[in-house]
């Protein structure tokens, strides 16, 4: 599996940022021609993990959002969401669905959208020093207008 | 982002573009400003011209119900589109009766 084509954006972590960083994504894969659906899971996917790294890993104090955006050659799309925040001292607990930290109009389901609309994701956290968010979607190829 | 119209006791606000974390606050702030002052008995929630949601506005639909249930009133969740209803499923809100 050979990377193919790479991007790195870095940004404030401010909500506002939050329809950037879904789209900046999104423009970047649509070289795969994903569908539809495949496009709007890894919008809502990152827009959940961006959202976190706002809200839990920097608490509204401002920061910045690191992401990597890979896709192979295999028609894989590999996106790294990483903050240098406070860290998560529990990632199996924070990863269970209705669970959250952020208040009582918070869903706690995150983690649990990530986890459905994308085919891989792992999470790697260390208390006081940030946090990676990896997550791996496969687009299918469309073979419909491919010549025979 | 959301127009609210109260007709007879049945507040509907329309929701329009993308529903992330970011603009829920707007939205929250705007439906409970109306709600809180004008008690509609049901509050319609219409997603049909929502084109991204995140589960934000799971969140902002849960909050909704917790402030009609205090306020005496019910939530209606109308027109959601199938690319957003799958954030819907994923939640398991249609356990609350709002979903039509």
């Amino acid at each position: 599996m050979n990377v193919v084509n790479e991007m790195n954006l870095s940004f404030s972590a401010k909500s506002i940022n939050e329809s950037f960083a879904r789209s900046a994504v999104s423009a970047f894969v649509l070289s795969l021609d994903p569908t539809i659906a495949e496009l709007s899971d890894i919008k809502t996917a990152v827009s959940e993990a961006v959202t976190n790294c706002i809200v839990h890993a920097y608490g509204y104090q401002g920061g910045i959002i690191y992401i990597n955006a890979k896709i192979t050659d295999t028609n894989k799309v590999i996106i790294k969401i990483r903050d240098k925040g406070c860290g998560i001292e529990n990632v199996r607990q924070a990863m269970e669905p209705l669970y959250t930290t952020g208040g009582e109009e918070r869903a706690g389901l995150g983690f649990a959208v990530m986890q459905s609309f994308m085919d891989k994701v792992s999470v790697r956290s260390t208390p006081s020093k940030g946090t990676t968010v990896t997550m791996e979607k496969a687009i299918i190829r469309c073979v419909k207008n491919e010549r025979p | 982002m959301v127009e609210i119209e109260n007709n007879e006791n049945v507040m509907t606000a329309v929701l329009s573009g993308d529903i992330d974390h970011h603009r829920c606050a707007v939205i929250r702030k705007k439906i409970d400003a109306r709600a809180d002052s004008e008690r509609p008995k049901v509050l319609v929630l219409d997603f049909s011209r929502v084109q991204f949601m995140d589960s934000s506005g799971v969140g902002l639909v849960m909050g909704r119900y917790r402030q009609m249930s205090l306020l005496g009133g019910r939530l209606k969740v109308i027109n959601v589109p199938e690319n957003i209803d799958k954030v819907f499923r994923l939640s398991g809100l249609e356990r609350l009766g709002v979903m039509e």
